[in-house]
């Protein structure tokens, strides 16, 4: 089993490499903020201008849709949660 | 085209379409082979229409095709948006791109011919290789070059996991594939005998890890929080997953080489690392489902968050799944049957399957300037016609598995066996067609995608989004 020579010590250089990895991000910040950047991606509004209008394939789905609700609820949080990351 | 202010949609783009087309393709060659198994005729006498050469297309097509496809294109959106920054290096990006739908063509068309290295999961030939080579060290550079000038301080923990599975992927390619070429479409492995079959697992196994795990818990850290409007459950937990996934992962391929020559402590390492992984699994598969703690009722109204909080079900499910199976006395039952298809598919279908699609239904509205999805309905019909085509397929060879197991170990009084081989491929035929069944559903809700798809891109319009003028500190 020579090959086990090769991927056993790719594994141990592997592992050495992930822990530097590991310690580099530790040392640069990267976790002293645990709470913060879960909230920030949601502060990003990636939906494109309302100005798209809307589809007419569901037709009971008017302006007052359900999912139309939920949106306006994301966008209330949204907000909600711009003030809370705002002195980050 | 290329303006500096906004972001590189154009690439998520072409990703994104191409994931859907190559999803149909993928799984169209799926079912052909699933009827092929009930009526073998169905290969029309046609050498490359045969079983051993669909096969491995229908593998390459779905793992590769589609869900490489999903990977670049969610990949590259996500490591924009949180990184608020134009994707780095936009004639590179479109070089995988394009360079991708080369290798993914190539592979349509070596594979039926019967051209294949006969390494499961890498058989394609060495120029061919050579060129997934040349596109994944772009796909690093545009990746890492987008993480290294960054706007915002912090690096999201998606991109961490997708960071992980692309520098994984290029070591374990290179090492698998190495091979001596002696005409321009053949190749012998530099690998011999069960070397080989160590290397290979090793490859085969950290492709599962990395390929079709840590990739799409990128996926799912970043789509199931937007999708959801909340905060992901424990960003803490999603940070401590990813360490200890990539830390324990390595060692989990001897387990598929129980009862082989390899030697015995190495298939034992193998089973009790792929234990360990249970660990961080389930860690990962609760953080995603227990964001949506307080907010269940969503999952009510919002199809894609169906899509995306059920893939994580069954990932938990075959995650579980996979560590009993890696256990010696379980595989000498479940080993070479259909138990290990059924167990595949719960992963591919169930969890690769369902979260790309979700991620996929949340992106095309985006890229083509539309609000949503040309008709929610048709999403929900997909979510429905998709899981029950699942559980069929699932539980038919789970069965069907189960069965196989029991029969060919089965000993009659005197000492011989119970059941010839074929008297068990007999008793598989009814689970082959609700295997079928089940695969066609999966399929017709691939067609329902589609032409939603279709509907969505004909209303809108290609657009891009504006970088925000001021990064969030």
């Amino acid at each position: 089993m020579e090959i086990l020579y090769l991927l056993v010590p790719l594994s141990v250089v592997l592992v050495f490499l992930i822990g530097a990895v590991f310690w580099l991000a530790l040392k640069g910040g990267q976790f002293d903020d645990l709470e913060a950047p879960a909230l920030r991606i949601l502060s990003d509004d990636d939906l494109p201008p309302e100005t798209a209008g809307r589809f007419d394939l569901d037709q009971k789905r008017g302006a007052a849709g359900r999912y139309d609700e939920a949106l306006v609820g994301t966008g209330k949080s949204r907000g909600a949660m711009d003030g809370g990351t705002g002195n980050v | 085209m290329a303006e500096p202010g906004m972001y590189n949609y154009q690439v998520v783009r072409q990703f994104a379409v191409m994931t859907v087309v190559w999803g149909l393709v993928g799984m169209l060659v799926g079912v052909l082979i699933a009827a092929q198994l009930i009526w073998p005729e169905l290969n029309i006498n046609t050498p490359w229409l045969t079983y051993g050469r669909l096969r491995p297309l229908h593998t390459n097509a779905v793992i590769f095709a589609f869900g490489g496809s999903a990977l670049f294109a969610t990949s590259y959106y996500v490591v924009q948006r949180t990184c608020h920054v134009r994707l780095f290096s936009g004639g590179l990006a479109a070089f995988t791109f394009w360079g991708w739908q080369a290798v993914i063509v190539l592979a349509a068309v070596t594979l039926p011919l019967g051209i294949t290295s006969g390494k499961e999961y890498a058989e394609l030939e060495w120029p061919i290789d050579v060129l997934i080579t040349l596109v994944w060290v772009s796909y690093a550079i545009v990746f890492f070059g987008t993480i290294a000038k960054r706007k915002t301080p912090h690096i999201y923990v998606a991109n961490w996991f997708f960071g992980a599975f692309i520098l994984t992927v290029a070591l374990l390619h290179l090492v698998n594939s190495a091979a001596l070429p002696v005409t321009f479409w053949k190749s012998y492995s530099a690998y011999a005998g069960v070397q080989d079959a160590m290397v290979q697992w090793w490859y085969g196994h950290n492709a599962v890890g990395f390929f079709l795990t840590a990739g799409f818990l990128g996926m799912m850290y970043y789509f199931i929080p937007k999708q959801a409007g909340r905060p992901i459950y424990s960003y803490r937990l999603s940070v401590v997953h990813f360490w200890a996934l990539i830390f324990t992962y390595m060692w989990a391929g001897p387990h598929h080489l129980h009862y082989t020559a390899l030697p015995d402590w190495t298939q034992s390492l193998g089973m009790v690392f792929s234990l360990i992984l249970l660990a961080p699994s389930w860690g990962g598969m609760i953080n995603g489902i227990m964001t949506l703690s307080g907010a269940w009722h969503k999952l009510r109204t919002d199809p894609i968050l169906k899509f995306l909080i059920v893939s994580l079900s069954f990932y938990g499910m075959s995650t579980f799944e996979g560590p009993m199976m890696s256990i010696k006395t379980v595989n000498a039952l479940s080993h070479y049957t259909d138990w290990t298809i059924g167990h595949v598919h719960s992963g591919a279908l169930g969890w690769v399957g369902l979260v790309s699609m979700g991620s996929i239904y949340y992106l095309i509205p985006r890229l083509f300037g539309r609000s949503e999805m040309a008709s929610v309905r048709l999403i929900n019909l997909h979510f429905w016609v998709a899981t029950v085509g699942i559980v069929l397929y699932i539980a038919a060879m789970w069965i069907a598995g189960v069965m196989q197991g029991l029969m060919w170990r089965a000993v009659s009084a005197d000492g011989t066996l119970t059941y010839s081989f074929v008297e068990s491929v007999k008793a598989t035929y009814p689970f082959y067609a609700i295997r079928l069944v089940g695969g066609l559903l999966f399929f017709s809700g691939m067609v329902i995608m589609a032409w939603n798809v279709w509907k969505t891109i004909a209303a809108g319009k290609p657009q891009d989004a504006p970088i925000p003028a001021v990064a969030h500190a």
